[in-house]
């Protein structure tokens, strides 16, 4: 399945400056685990070492909240637009 | 040093501070808007936003993807770039925390405003290195200063 991923403006000095990268996946997981393949250096920004995708990184197909879906396991089809969106946060230590 | 600089005019400056008395001991948060080229960086607007964390508003800041979002649409409204994200740092000095640290992105601009008994004090900017190990500083050019570091 071809989709779109949509790379927010932060990250897209790690991702060849392009807006958009176009991969083959069924899941969004699959879809950025092809995204970071492609351009390695997106995954500290995208991952914790842990694996899980960071607190702030958001990601929706078309406009649905994964989180909301399948999570990770939310399938994706010809087509789809998957979009990183990002959250801010930030504040004093205690 | 990293050589990042940040134009800054006065009024915008005034209303980062404004912005960090009015919500003060809470800390404040709000969008930058303005130029980059070629990594010289000019404030031209700013988009004041709610603070987003109800339950621990006087040490903690959060701007809501729908309120990034916005941002862009706000920023793109303007002919402008979404550039970086001012917030206070109430009682505090202007230096990011540990938890900035962990929760940045690169490559945005991150202005912090230390606010002291209700009144501003100094303000700082800021950008997460590439291995987000720490950041550098980023010179913020006011002309009437001193809010470089």
């Amino acid at each position: 399945m071809a989709v779109k991923v949509m790379i927010p403006t932060p990250l897209r000095a790690y991702a060849g400056k392009q807006e958009s990268v176009e991969v083959s996946a069924a899941t969004v997981g699959a879809a950025l685990k092809a995204l970071t393949d492609q351009h390695a250096d997106l995954k500290k920004h995208l991952y914790s070492d842990d694996g899980k995708l960071r607190s702030f990184v958001n990601v929706y197909v078309n406009d649905e909240d994964i989180r909301y879906a399948q999570k990770d396991q939310t399938p994706v089809k010809d087509g789809d637009t998957v979009s990183i969106v990002p959250s801010i946060a930030g504040g004093l230590q205690s | 040093m990293s050589g990042y600089i940040l134009k800054l005019s006065n009024n915008l400056a005034a209303k980062i501070q404004a912005h960090g008395m009015e919500t003060y001991p809470h800390e404040c948060c709000g969008a930058i808007l303005g130029s980059d080229e070629n990594g010289s960086r000019t404030v031209l607007a700013l988009l004041p936003l709610a603070n987003r964390r109800d339950d621990s508003p006087r040490n903690r800041f959060e701007v809501t993807p729908e309120d990034v979002k916005l941002a862009e649409q706000n920023a793109k409204e303007k002919n402008l770039e979404l550039i970086g994200w001012y917030h206070s740092h109430p009682n505090a000095p202007a230096r990011p925390s540990e938890f900035d640290r962990e929760h940045a992105w690169p490559w945005y601009s991150y202005i912090i405003v230390s606010v002291k008994a209700g009144m501003p004090q100094e303000m700082t900017s800021w950008r997460l290195q590439d291995d987000r190990a720490a950041y550098d500083p980023e010179v913020i050019e006011s002309p009437k200063g001193p809010y470089s570091i």
